[in-house]
């Protein structure tokens, strides 16, 4: 029971504002020494898996790219990609994100885009020149970080080499059952319809409520 | 062969010219920061285990001072036309061009990192395009980058701070507990109320630690495997996969995914931090209440 104790840090240091390393390193240390185990020990456990999981933060490779490019005028652009469509809206523009990004993350292509990658330098630009509000700004850029979001989690499961599925194969053989990728890949598939159908649905509303503000404006076009 | 120790020679040199500028402008904080990053990437494997334990604790304080600043705003851009979308357009296209072909050369390039290889490649080609083709520097790339990266803060470790958390309770046994606890809240033989515990136990606890991966051989243990795959029957597959779907709706709704949810707050300068939750949540709620239904009505 005493080492629930760390769970209990997380939830208070994060409530009482705490900076999250800390609070995430306290909650390692007081989790260790309440399952006995030696300070060295929890230190040595917590900097492996450090090490280990450094892949995940390769990602910021990309940055000097995208900030060379944004300082060459790529959002401007992509404004005006978009400013320049008919009948292109902020929702129907982010339907057709969350689609690609499903879709893609389901054949596996998970890094393609990303909050870096595609969401600052492109696809929000487009979407807020789309809803053409500034007012709105902020609700359409944080909604088109929602949909790549979205988009990834409820399409990775599909692909049958991701992460995920290989841990859930690994924990069920430990209980000697044995399965295929595919097997656990194709229950992912009707979570990622419903996905799509309830976040698309979202989106759409989203444009009513951007059309009903332009309206409320005197600016209907 | 080309493997991921590629990848980590990049980010390391990329973090350590981001460390290098920080500490010209005098950024001491900052500065410091990416250099352990820089030191984790490239020499990470040489450190041994305390000392890569004596690394993080390193990196915690300084993110713990409070001294890390976020970038100057940015001079305004210089427009130079459509070729800007070429370098942005390159990386997703090497991504996917990579990663299918570099499967078909496993003694060339390791073919479980075939992405993070083909997506290194690509950034250091798009990087290389987008300097002839702008006509920029290599410094104004690397002062631009350090300025989102600025923005990310300690933000950027919050992934592998988490994942070694997870590594951590693992050792300590906290699964079992938790398990344990959650298995005897559950009235016997009710299949609804099993379905109900390990759906919502698996978001809870996804939300707690920031990732479902932590989560799910908690609760396969604790729910899935006793009562619903040997106790009601139900398909192990489905079992498996709808929780794990399930652990990511609660992935949505936490900033412990600060990669997920907070990161793209700040890369968005979103006044609230929490812009992105908040925008998942209505979306995240009736996602888990279907994955629970889908469970229940196939195995009832």
């Amino acid at each position: 029971m005493l080492v629930l104790a760390g769970i209990a840090v997380i939830a208070g240091g994060f409530l009482l504002r705490f900076n999250p390393l800390l609070v995430v390193v306290v909650s390692a240390l007081v989790t260790g020494l309440a399952a006995g185990l030696e300070p060295v020990v929890v230190l040595a456990t917590f900097g492996k898996a450090f090490n280990d999981t450094r892949y995940v933060t390769a990602i910021y490779i990309v940055l000097p790219v995208i900030g060379l490019l944004e300082r060459h005028g790529l959002q401007a652009r992509a404004r005006g990609l978009v400013a320049g469509l008919r009948g292109a809206t902020a929702g129907r523009l982010l339907i057709g994100y969350l689609l690609f990004r499903q879709v893609t993350a389901a054949l596996g292509l998970t890094s393609i885009a990303g909050p870096a990658q595609t969401v600052r330098p492109l696809v929000a630009p487009m979407a807020e020149a789309a809803a053409d509000d500034a007012g709105a700004s902020e609700q359409v850029r944080a909604m088109t970080a929602a949909t790549d979001n979205v988009g990834l989690f409820f399409g990775e499961d599909i692909f049958i080499a991701i992460g995920s599925i290989l841990l859930m194969k690994g924990v069920l053989e430990g209980y000697g059952i044995v399965l295929e990728p595919f097997q656990l890949s194709v229950w992912a598939i009707p979570t990622a319809i419903a996905a799509f159908l309830i976040h698309g649905g979202r989106l759409l509303w989203l444009d009513r409520r951007l059309a009903r503000r332009k309206v409320g404006r005197g600016t209907g076009s | 062969m080309i493997g991921i120790g590629f990848v980590y020679a990049v980010a390391g040199v990329v973090f350590a010219v981001f460390a290098a500028s920080s500490l010209v402008e005098r950024r001491w904080a900052n500065g410091a920061f990416h250099a352990l990053i820089a030191l984790s990437f490239l020499a990470g494997d040489r450190l041994g285990d305390v000392g890569n334990g004596v690394l993080v604790l390193a990196l915690v304080t300084i993110a713990a001072s409070g001294r890390m600043r976020r970038s100057a705003p940015p001079p305004p851009s210089v427009e130079r036309g459509a070729r800007v979308f070429v370098p942005a357009l390159v990386i997703p296209a090497a991504a996917l061009v990579g990663t299918l072909a570099f499967k078909q050369m496993p003694t060339l390039v390791d073919p479980k990192q075939a992405t993070l290889v083909a997506l290194a490649m690509g950034t250091m080609l798009a990087l290389a395009l987008g300097l002839v083709l702008l006509k920029a520097r290599p410094a104004q790339a690397f002062a631009a980058g350090r300025g989102l990266i600025d923005d990310i803060g300690w933000a950027a470790i919050m992934p592998q701070m988490l994942a070694s958390l997870g590594a951590v309770f693992a050792l300590a046994g906290v699964g079992e507990v938790v398990g344990g606890l959650m298995g005897r809240a559950i009235p016997g033989g009710s299949v609804a109320g099993a379905v109900i515990a390990y759906a919502v136990g698996m978001a809870l606890f996804t939300m707690v630690m920031g990732n479902a991966f932590a989560a799910f051989p908690v609760m396969a243990a604790a729910i899935g495997v006793p009562l619903l795959i040997h106790g009601a029957g139900a398909d192990p597959a489905m079992v498996a996969a709808l929780g794990m779907l399930a652990g990511f709706c609660g992935t949505l709704m936490t900033p412990m995914a600060a990669n997920f949810n907070l990161v793209p707050a700040a890369l968005l300068d979103l006044k609230d931090r929490y812009g992105v939750i908040r925008a998942q949540v209505p979306t995240a709620l009736p996602l888990l209440a279907f994955n629970m239904l889908l469970l229940y009505v196939m195995i009832a």
